[in-house]
């Protein structure tokens, strides 16, 4: 075995990934850059930013990209907690638990933003049952935009549907947490509560920091499941980069929007990475 | 003493089993809820109150559906956009997992760091300047542009999910093949290969999904050639209810029936083993 020689091998297998991912993933990146900083003829500008900015949809669908990942994030997080921790129990039937817990992971916005319509709408499964508990006696109209309605309705889909993910982060992460380390806890006299909040949150803190970036960043993006719940009454940012690019035919506001929906990911990201700084980062 | 902690054991066992149950439910009702509604006939669906149980079973939504215009079509187009993805990320992404499963090299954990981060990118700042450059190529409108796009999305997932497939199947296996007389590739498509077989089609399973599920890049890349859920999302606000339910039902179900067949190595998939 000649160690000297340079193996070439692992290289020549990952050159087309690498070619691939630079010809239609970082390639793309630099031209919306070019789109929303460049004028057709070339000239570098503000002007489409200044548009964004000034943009009646777009102070409508940041505040309510905002107010979701608010209400969703948190939400997700501490359910998929409480799954997670359930699977530490090591409940009869578990394995059958885990595949229905991971069933929406298979589910797209748009099947959940329609299902939640199907419960959410004037004749829907929500009004039928609170009619047959006797709470109301006509249909409540949930899905009117001048309430908050349509707001929860949204929210209750998406923590439906990519909460999943979040649990599957987070199982993993307990997975790898040594069972010795709780059983000292619990032989020292620490009770359940204590045990979560002593010994497994702090330990999990690497995969809640993945499950959180992860989430947040998908949020940034909702997009479907919106305007299947909510129609035209609702916007969010992903929305405006559809309407700019399709409706009204400026892709330069669309990669503007586009490019703002990322700066935000890459914010909250940073933030993440910052608050949640495991040991080994620390030093850095 | 020994009788309050069992006692208290007791009670936090049927909790448990109760909070199991009660998430179990949250997340099988909608699902229940949207089947009844696709296997309801118009008038039930229109009726009000609506009752929670399935009264008359019909495929009459379903049909009207299914017959709708476009509908055929853009279920074909989907099923066309996801095995190319699938393929394209299979081809592409299995020999990069292999190479980071099986070799120490310089710049691996670079390249590895790069394909987590491609994660934090957003798909939709992908589809704008990616439309604009496919209608330069006289891509635009194509099934392959929107397979395209799909595995840009997909590819880093293959790749990661592909590796520590790899990884599971012994290096010694294949060197004994060597010792055997077999030559690298040999040793590779007679040993590793068949062993890792289950494993990439998870990955493949998986892949499949993801394209089937995608909206915002299938929108905005196509106006005929249409994918499912991009069809279903240009004319929703213009359907009829049972149309929009028939069509939820359709886009949900084979994504339900993939993860079934994938749920074992979806948590080996992610280093999860359950006991």
């Amino acid at each position: 075995m000649n160690l000297k020689r340079f193996n070439w091998e692992p290289y020549l297998l990952l050159l087309p990934s690498i070619l691939y991912l630079a010809l239609f993933f970082a390639w793309p990146m630099v031209q919306s850059f070019g789109l929303a900083f460049r004028t057709d003829d070339g000239q570098l500008t503000l002007a489409h930013m200044q548009r964004m900015f000034n943009d009646v949809g777009f102070t409508k669908a940041l505040r309510n990209t905002v107010m979701l990942i608010i209400a969703i994030v948190p939400l997700q997080f501490i359910l998929a907690l409480i799954m997670a921790l359930l699977m530490m129990e090591r409940l009869r039937g578990s394995n059958m638990l885990v595949y229905i817990y991971s069933i929406p992971l298979a589910i797209s916005d748009l099947a959940a933003g329609i299902i939640w319509f199907s419960i959410f709408t004037e004749r829907g499964y929500l009004n039928s049952f609170l009619y047959s508990l006797g709470v109301i006696d006509k249909p409540f109209l949930f899905l009117n935009y001048q309430t908050k309605w349509p707001l929860v309705a949204i929210v209750l889909a998406e923590v439906w549907r990519a909460t999943s993910i979040v649990f599957v982060v987070l199982v993993a992460g307990l997975q790898s947490i040594p069972r010795d380390y709780v059983e000292a806890a619990e032989v020292f006299g620490a009770g359940w509560f204590a045990r979560v909040w002593r010994v497994i949150l702090p330990l999990l803190r690497p995969s809640i920091q993945t499950a959180l970036i992860l989430r947040t960043i998908l949020a940034v993006q909702v997009f479907a499941v919106v305007s299947a719940i909510a129609g035209r009454g609702m916007t969010v940012l992903a929305n405006e980069a559809y309407l700019w690019y399709r409706e009204y035919r400026n892709p330069h506001l669309a990669a503007t929007y586009a490019m703002f929906i990322l700066t935000i990911s890459l914010i909250t990201a940073f933030i993440y990475l910052r608050a949640l700084r495991t040991k080994e980062e620390m030093i850095l | 003493m020994k009788q309050k902690t069992f006692s208290r054991r007791l009670i936090g066992r049927v909790l448990a089993y109760l909070l199991a149950i009660l998430i179990a439910l949250w997340i099988l009702i909608p699902i229940y809820f949207i089947t009844v509604a696709a296997f309801s006939p118009k008038d039930v669906i229109y009726s009000w109150p609506k009752s929670l149980l399935p009264q008359t079973i019909s495929l009459e939504t379903l049909l009207f559906f299914i017959n709708a215009q476009y509908v055929l079509d853009s279920l074909w187009n989907s099923v066309k956009v996801a095995l190319l993805t699938l393929v394209i990320s299979l081809v592409i992404g299995a020999p990069a997992g292999y190479a980071l499963a099986r070799y120490i090299f310089p710049g691996k954990d670079a390249f590895r760091i790069i394909i987590l981060s491609t994660r934090a990118f957003p798909i939709v700042i992908l589809s704008i300047p990616l439309a604009v450059t496919f209608m330069q190529w006289g891509l635009y409108d194509k099934l392959i542009s929107v397979a395209l796009l799909h595995v840009a999305m997909a590819l880093p997932t293959t790749i990661l999910v592909t590796s520590s497939v790899f990884i599971g199947v012994s290096k010694e296996l294949e060197e004994a093949a060597t010792v055997f007389g077999c030559n690298r590739v040999q040793a590779f498509t007679r040993v590793a290969l068949p062993l890792a077989l289950p494993g990439l089609a998870a990955s493949a399973i998986f892949t499949f999904v993801l394209s089937w599920n995608e909206v915002f890049a299938a929108t905005i890349l196509t106006i005929q050639n249409r994918t499912l859920p991009a069809r279903m999302f240009v004319q929703l606000a213009a359907s009829p209810i049972p149309f929009r339910f028939a069509g939820g039902f359709f886009i949900l179900v084979p994504a339900v029936v993939f993860m079934f067949f994938i749920r074992r190595y979806l948590f080996s998939l992610w280093g999860i083993t359950l006991k």
